[in-house]
C-alpha cells in the first residue's frame, strides 16, 4: 500500500475534467461553428484532455490501492453563501468509485467525440451536436466528483436537458420532437422526488454534502434505537426514485427506447457512459439511506426491470430497439445487485456494460451508417463487408451474455452470486425473487443478444441492394469500436476481481461478509458461477438453433404465441396505459382548472364588473329620472309660476293701474263680506 | 452648478427618466429619432448610475438602510421626502432600470403616438423607481399612484384589441388594491405615537406591538378583530392583487395579451414585484404577530398559484397568455417562500422576484419576436422554427428553460431555496407544489415541441432570423439567466443581510 498524497495540482487537474469540457461547450456555442472544420477539435480535444487527465488521476489512485481510499476538496466554491447550516458550497469527493467513473467516462465519452466525427459527417447542425455533446460529459463527470447533492443534482439536471436536446437532434422529425419531450418529462418525475429526498436530508441533517451524510446516518439510527426514522425512510424513497426515473427503471423506463430518435453516437452516449449510469451511481452514493426494506424494493424494481425489458428486446426488430430494451435490463441487474447489497457488483457491471454497450451502440452506428436502415430483417451477411464491426460487436455481444473471460461475466456473475447470498440468508421467497429473475433475464440476454448478432452479420443479406452500399466505416469511427471492444474482452480480468470487488469494500454501506455469511458467499459464487454460464449457454444455443440452423422458425414460434407476442412486441402496452391515464388525466385537470378560472375566477370578477355597471345604469336612472327630475320639476314648477306671474308683469302704466283698482275693489268686497 | 451635485444618486436614479419625460415633452412629435435617442440615453444613465451604487457606493455587509436622504415635504402633516435603498430594494432597482433601458430598443418597433408613448413610458420609470426607494410611506403611496396611470394608457392605447377591456381591468384592480392601501396608511399614521408616515419607525413601532390600534379604536378592535389583522389584511390584498395571488390574478393574462411587448416586459418583469416588495418592506414587519399567524394561509394561497398557474398555463393556446400564467405560477414560490419565513425560503422568494424578473422579461421578449413577423400568437398554427431561426431558437430555450428552473440557470436558484427552505415548516405543501413543478417543465416543453419543432410550416419558410436590435434586448437576460445560476452570490451577497434584518423584523415574539 504505497502512501501517495494527494495535493492541491492533484484537485486542480480534477477539477479541470469537467470544467474543461464546460469551457469548450462555452466556445463551441459561440464561436465554433465559425472555426474550421466547425470547431468539432474543441469537444473532441476538451475530452481528450479530460480523459487524460482522469485516467491520469486515476492510476495514481491506483497506486494507493486502499479499499478506504478517499479524499476531499470542501468547499472549493461557494454557490449559496451563508453561515454553516444555510450555505451550500461544492467541492471535489474523490474515493475509488469517483476515480473509476471519471477515468471510464472521459475515456468513453472522448471515444464517441471521435467517433461522431465521422459518423456525423455533414450533418446540418454538425457543431451544435458537438457543442451539446460535450456538455453532457460535462454533466456527467462533474456529477461523479460532486461531493454533495446539489452539485451532483446540477448536473444530473444538466445530463436530463442535453439528452432533450440530443434526442431531439433530427427535431424536424416529429417522432423525435415526441421523444425529446418525452425523455425530459419522464426523468423529470424521477428528478423532483430526488430533489424533495435531497430536501428532507437537508431539512433534517443541515448538509448537502455525502461525507456529512452518511457520518450522520449512524448516529441518526441510535437515536432511533437501530431503526430507520420514517423521514429517512422516505427520503432514501424518493432518492431512490430519481434514479429509476435517470436510470430508466420501471415504471419509468419508457423514455429509453424512444430515446433511440436521436444520432446514434447519442444513444451510445446516453446507455454506456452518462445518464442512465447516473442513476447506478446515485444509488450506490445514497445507499446508506435505503431501510433494509427500501433495498428489497430496490432489489425487486430491478430485477423486474431485467427480466421485464428482457422478454420485450426478445421481439423487436429494430437493431438500436434490442439495443435500448438491452441496456433497461442490464440497468436492472445493476440496480438489483446494489439493492441486495453488492455495490461493489453493480458498480463493476456499470463499469464493464459502459465499455461493451457503448461498443455495441457505435457498432449499431456502423451498421447504421452503411446500410441506411435499422431494420434487422433487411440486414444478414454484413460481417463479410464490415469485418471490425462484426469482430467488435461480437466480443462486445459475447460480453454482455456473459461468456467466461469476457468482461461482463466477471461482473454479472458478482451480481448474480450477490443476490443468491441475499436470497440464501433470509430464505424467503421475497428475498428469492430477485435471484429467480435475475437468471432467467441472464438467459434471454444471451438469446436476445445473439439474435442481432445472427441476423445482422450472419446468414445471406436479405436485401441485396442495402448490402452492396455497405462498406466498412473510416479509421474514426472504427478506431474507437477497437478500443471498447478490447475493454469488452479485458475490463473484467483487469480490474474485476481485484480491484471492484476487493476496494469495493471500502463503499459506504458495503457490508463485508464474516463468519456464516462469508461462508454462504462462498457457496453462493460457485452456484452463480455455473448457473450464469449455463444459463448464458443455453441462451447462445437457442438462438443459434432458431436464427443460425433453423430448426425452428421464429414466425412460426410467433404465430403460435400470437396474443402473448403482440403484448409483449407492442412494450406491453405500458405507453398506451401511461397515454390513457396519466396523461389523459393531466389533461382533464388542465382543462377543469381552465374552465374555473374563466368562468369562476375570471367570471366573478366580470360579474363583480357587470354588477358595477348594473348598479351604475339604476344609479342613471335613478339620477337622470328621480333626482334629476325633481330638480327639474323645481325648474319646471318654478317657470310655470313665471309664466303665470308674467301675465301681470306686462310694463304698461294702464294695466298696473287696472289690477290696482281691480285688486282694492277685490279686497274692500272681502273686508265688506267678512263683515 | 454647486447645487446638482448636492443632490444624492437615489433621486438622480429615480427622476433622471421624469427629466427625459420633460425633454420628451418638448421635442416636436415628428422627431420619432430624438425623441428615442434621449429615451435611450435616460434610461441607460440611469441604470449606469444604479450599477454604480450596486457596486461601489453601496455596503453589502450590512443589513441596514443605507444613502438615506430626508427631506421637508408637506411637515403639516410630518411627511417627508425621504429615500435610501436596502439589501431589499437594490437589486429590485437595479432590475427595473435594467429592463426599462432594454424595452427602449424593444419599442423602436412603435410608429404611432411615439412621443406619447416615451413621455408615459420614462414617467412609468420614475414611479417604479420610486416605490423602490421611498422609506416614507405617503411617499412610497404617491410613486404607487404615479406608476398606475401611465400603466393604464400605456395598455389602453398602444395595445391589441381588447385593450380597453383590458386596461380598465388593470387599472380598476389596482386602485381597489390603492384604495385598502391608503386607509392602512392613514390608520398607521393616526395610531404612530408620535404620528408619522416613516417607514422603518412604523416597522419599529409595530415589532415592539406599539401599532395596535389602541390609538384609534377603542382596545384596538373592529368588528371583533384586531387592529393588526385588519391592517394585515387590508395590506396584504392591496399587495396581492399587484403579485398577483390567486384569486385575484386574472387582470394578469388579460393585460399582458393586451400590452405591447416591452409593456408586457416591464409589467411581468418589475410591476409584479413590487407587490412582493411591498410584502416584505410593508406588510409583514408592520403585522408580524397577524402574519405568522396567517403563514399556513399564506403558503397555501403560494401552493395554488404555482399548481393551478401551471395547470391553467397548460391550457393556454396563446403563447403570451401561457408565458402570462407561468408567471402566477412562478410568483407562487415567492408567497411560499415568505410565509415560511426560513433564512433559505424568504432568500428564495426574494431571489425569485428576480431571477423570473430576469427570465420572464426574456419570454415576453421572445413571444414578441414572433408576433412581429407571423402578427398571431396561437402556439398551434406554428411549428419548425427553430430550423428558420436557430439562433432565436437558442435564445428562446435559455429562457424557457430558466423558467422551467433547470440547475445552472437562474431559476433554479431561486425556486431550490424557497421549495427547500419551506419544506422544514410545511412539508406537505411543498410536495403538493412539486406537481406545478412538473407541470411547468410539461408545457413549456409541450411550448416548444408545438412552435419550434416538427416540420416547417410552408407559410413560415421565409422568416426572418432575429434581428441586431432584438438581440440588443435579449442578449443581457440571456447572460445573466446563466450568470445567476452559477453565481448567486452575485445577488445574494447583497441581500443576504437585508433579509436577516427582515428576518428579525417579523420573528415571533
Amino acid at each position: 500500500m504505497a502512501d501517495i498524497v494527494f495535493d492541491g495540482g492533484d484537485f486542480a487537474r480534477l477539477a479541470a475534467v469537467p470544467l474543461i469540457p464546460l469551457g469548450a461547450f462555452f466556445v463551441q456555442t459561440l464561436v465554433g461553428r465559425f472555426g474550421p472544420r466547425k470547431g468539432d477539435w474543441i469537444p473532441v480535444g476538451a475530452l481528450a484532455i479530460a480523459a487524460a487527465l482522469g485516467i491520469f488521476e486515476f492510476a495514481k489512485c491506483l497506486t494507493v490501492w486502499n479499499p478506504g481510499f478517499r479524499v476531499e476538496w470542501k468547499e472549493a466554491f461557494d454557490w449559496i453563501p451563508g453561515p454553516a447550516e444555510s450555505r451550500a458550497s461544492f467541492g471535489i469527493l474523490y474515493d475509488n468509485l469517483s476515480a473509476t467513473m471519471t477515468a471510464a467516462v472521459g475515456l468513453i465519452a472522448f471515444l464517441i467525440h471521435l467517433f461522431s466525427v465521422g459518423y456525423m459527417h455533414g450533418d446540418r447542425r454538425y457543431a451544435s451536436f458537438f457543442a451539446h455533446l460535450c456538455l453532457f460529459s460535462f454533466g456527467m463527470l462533474g456529477l461523479v466528483l460532486s461531493d454533495n447533492f446539489l452539485s451532483f443534482f446540477a448536473c444530473w439536471e444538466v445530463m436530463g436537458l442535453c439528452s432533450y436536446l440530443l434526442i431531439g437532434h433530427f427535431s424536424e422529425k416529429p417522432s423525435a420532437a415526441a421523444a425529446c419531450k418525452k425523455a425530459f418529462l419522464t426523468t423529470r418525475i424521477g428528478d423532483v422526488c430526488l430533489f424533495l429526498g435531497i430536501a428532507i436530508l437537508w431539512t433534517r441533517l443541515h448538509t448537502f454534502r455525502f461525507t456529512e451524510l452518511w457520518d450522520a446516518v449512524p448516529r441518526v439510527l441510535a437515536e432511533n434505537g437501530g431503526a430507520y426514522p420514517g423521514w429517512l425512510v422516505t427520503a432514501g424513497l424518493l432518492i431512490f426514485a430519481g434514479a429509476v426515473g435517470k436510470s430508466a427503471q420501471f415504471p419509468l423506463h419508457v423514455w429509453l427506447p424512444d430515446a433511440m430518435e436521436g444520432p446514434t453516437p447519442v444513444s451510445a452516449m446516453i446507455h454506456a457512459a452518462t445518464m442512465v449510469a447516473a442513476g447506478v451511481f446515485l444509488t450506490a452514493r445514497a445507499f446508506l439511506f435505503l431501510s433494509p426494506e427500501a433495498r428489497i424494493a430496490v432489489a425487486l424494481v430491478g430485477s423486474f426491470t431485467a427480466i421485464f425489458a428482457a422478454t420485450i428486446g426478445i421481439c423487436q426488430t429494430d437493431i438500436k430497439r434490442v439495443l435500448a430494451y438491452s441496456t433497461v435490463s442490464q440497468l436492472g441487474f445493476m440496480i438489483a445487485g446494489i439493492g441486495v447489497g453488492g455495490i461493489a457488483a453493480g458498480l463493476f457491471h456499470m463499469v464493464t456494460h459502459a465499455a461493451f454497450k457503448a461498443c455495441l451502440f457505435l457498432g449499431s452506428g456502423s451498421v447504421i451508417h452503411a446500410v441506411h436502415t435499422q431494420e434487422m430483417p433487411q440486414m444478414g451477411g454484413l460481417r463479410r463487408r464490415m469485418p471490425i464491426t462484426y469482430g467488435t460487436m461480437l466480443v462486445s455481444t459475447l460480453a454482455i451474455a456473459g461468456v467466461p473471460l469476457f468482461a461482463g461475466f466477471y461482473s454479472k456473475d458478482a451480481i448474480l452470486s450477490s443476490t443468491l447470498v441475499h436470497a440464501m440468508e433470509h430464505g424467503s421467497i421475497l428475498h428469492a425473487l430477485p435471484a429467480i429473475f435475475l437468471f432467467t433475464a441472464a438467459g434471454m440476454t444471451a438469446f436476445y443478444m445473439f439474435r442481432l448478432i445472427l441476423l445482422t452479420f450472419h446468414g445471406e443479406p436479405r436485401d441485396a441492394h442495402k448490402f452492396e452500399h455497405a462498406h466498412e466505416s473510416p479509421w474514426v469511427m472504427t478506431v474507437p469500436l477497437t478500443i471498447l471492444g478490447f475493454f469488452a474482452v479485458t475490463g473484467g480480468w483487469i480490474f474485476g476481481e481485484n480491484w471492484f470487488l476487493e476496494l469495493g469494500k471500502g463503499l459506504p454501506g458495503m457490508v463485508v461478509a464474516e463468519g456464516e455469511a462469508a461462508h454462504h458467499e462462498h457457496e453462493a459464487h460457485g452456484i452463480a458461477m455455473w448457473g450464469s454460464i449455463g444459463v448464458a449457454g443455453a441462451g447462445i444455443l437457442l438462438a443459434f438453433a432458431f436464427y443460425q440452423w433453423r430448426k425452428f422458425s421464429a414466425a412460426a414460434w410467433a404465430e403460435r404465441w400470437g396474443p402473448v407476442h403482440r403484448w409483449v412486441k407492442n412494450k406491453y402496452y405500458v405507453d398506451e396505459f401511461y397515454l390513457a391515464t396519466v396523461v389523459r388525466f393531466v389533461m382533464f385537470l388542465t382543462a377543469v382548472q381552465r374552465w374555473f378560472d374563466v368562468w369562476i375566477v375570471d367570471g366573478l370578477v366580470n360579474l363583480v364588473g357587470g354588477i358595477g355597471r348594473a348598479a351604475a345604469a339604476v344609479s342613471g336612472w335613478f339620477d337622470r329620472w328621480v333626482v334629476d327630475g325633481a330638480v327639474n320639476l323645481v325648474g319646471w314648477l318654478t317657470q310655470l309660476w313665471g309664466g303665470v306671474a308674467r301675465l301681470f308683469q306686462t310694463g304698461r302704466v294702464q294695466t298696473y293701474v287696472a289690477w290696482g283698482v281691480a285688486g282694492a275693489v277685490g279686497a274692500a268686497s272681502v273686508v265688506l263680506w267678512m263683515a | 452648478m454647486g447645487w446638482l451635485s448636492s443632490i444624492d444618486v437615489l433621486t438622480w436614479i429615480v427622476f433622471l427618466p421624469a427629466l427625459g419625460m420633460a425633454a420628451v415633452m418638448l421635442l416636436p412629435s415628428a422627431s420619432k429619432r430624438a425623441i428615442r435617442g434621449v429615451a435611450v440615453l435616460v434610461t441607460v444613465l440611469a441604470f449606469a448610475l444604479n450599477l454604480y451604487v450596486y457596486v461601489a457606493k453601496f455596503d453589502r455587509w450590512s443589513g441596514a438602510m443605507q444613502l438615506v436622504t430626508e427631506a421637508n415635504w408637506i411637515p403639516a402633516f410630518d411627511i417627508f421626502y425621504r429615500v435610501g435603498v436596502d439589501g431589499i430594494s437594490l437589486p429590485l432597482l437595479l432590475l427595473n432600470t435594467l429592463l426599462f433601458a432594454l424595452a427602449v430598443p424593444a419599442s423602436f418597433g412603435i410608429e404611432r403616438g411615439v412621443k406619447g408613448y416615451f413621455a408615459l413610458f420614462l414617467l412609468l420609470e420614475t414611479g417604479v423607481s420610486g416605490v423602490f426607494v421611498s422609506l416614507d410611506f405617503f411617499l412610497f403611496f404617491v410613486f404607487w399612484e404615479v406608476m398606475l396611470l401611465p400603466m393604464y394608457f400605456l395598455i389602453g392605447i398602444w395595445g391589441g384589441p381588447r385593450k380597453e377591456y383590458a386596461a380598465i381591468k388593470f387599472f380598476l384592480y389596482t386602485l381597489v388594491g390603492s384604495v385598502l392601501m391608503l386607509v392602512a396608511m392613514v390608520a398607521c399614521y393616526l395610531d404612530a405615537v408620535p404620528h408619522t408616515f416613516d417607514l422603518l419607525k412604523l416597522q419599529e413601532l409595530a415589532r415592539n406591538g406599539q401599532l395596535d390600534g389602541t390609538r384609534l379604536l377603542h382596545g384596538g378592535i373592529l368588528l371583533g378583530l384586531p387592529f393588526q389583522t385588519w391592517l394585515f389584511a387590508f395590506l396584504f390584498i392591496g399587495f396581492a392583487i399587484k403579485v398577483p395571488v390567486f384569486p385575484f390574478h386574472t387582470w394578469l393574462p388579460d393585460a399582458h395579451v393586451e400590452a405591447p411587448t416591452p409593456i408586457s416586459v416591464i409589467l411581468a418583469g418589475i410591476l409584479l414585484k413590487l407587490g412582493g416588495y411591498g410584502m416584505l418592506r410593508i406588510n409583514f414587519p408592520f403585522a408580524p404577530q397577524a402574519f405568522q399567524d396567517a403563514g399556513t394561509f399564506l403558503a397555501l394561497l403560494g401552493v395554488i398559484n404555482i399548481v393551478y398557474g401551471a395547470f391553467v398555463a397548460m391550457a393556454q393556446t396563446d403563447f403570451k397568455k401561457l408565458v402570462a400564467y407561468s408567471s402566477v405560477s412562478h410568483m407562487g414560490y415567492m408567497l411560499l417562500g415568505f410565509a415560511a419565513g426560513t433564512t433559505w425560503s424568504v432568500n428564495g422568494a426574494m431571489l425569485q422576484m428576480l431571477t423570473h424578473g430576469v427570465s420572464s422579461a426574456m419570454l415576453f421578449l421572445v413571444v414578441g419576436v414572433i408576433y412581429d413577423r407571423a402578427h398571431h400568437r396561437d402556439i398551434a398554427r406554428f411549428g419548425g422554427l427553430s430550423q428558420r431561426m436557430p439562433f432565436y431558437f437558442g435564445l428562446s430555450s435559455l429562457g424557457i428553460f430558466t423558467s422551467l428552473g433547470l440547475p445552472g440557470l437562474a431559476g433554479f436558484v431561486s425556486e431550490a431555496m424557497s421549495l427547500a427552505g419551506s419544506y422544514e415548516k410545511f412539508p406537505t405543501l411543498v410536495v403538493i407544489s412539486v406537481i406545478g413543478v412538473v407541470i411547468t417543465a410539461a408545457f413549456f416543453l409541450w411550448t416548444i415541441q408545438r412552435v419550434f419543432l416538427g416540420p416547417l410550416d410552408e407559410k413560415y419558410a421565409s422568416l426572418p432570423e432575429i434581428s441586431a436590435r432584438e438581440v440588443v434586448s435579449q442578449a443581457p437576460l440571456a447572460v445573466l439567466c446563466v450568470a445567476l445560476g452559477i453565481f448567486p452570490v452575485l445577488v445574494l451577497n447583497w441581500q443576504m443581510p437585508a433579509i436577516e434584518t427582515f428576518l428579525r423584523l417579523i420573528a415571533p415574539k
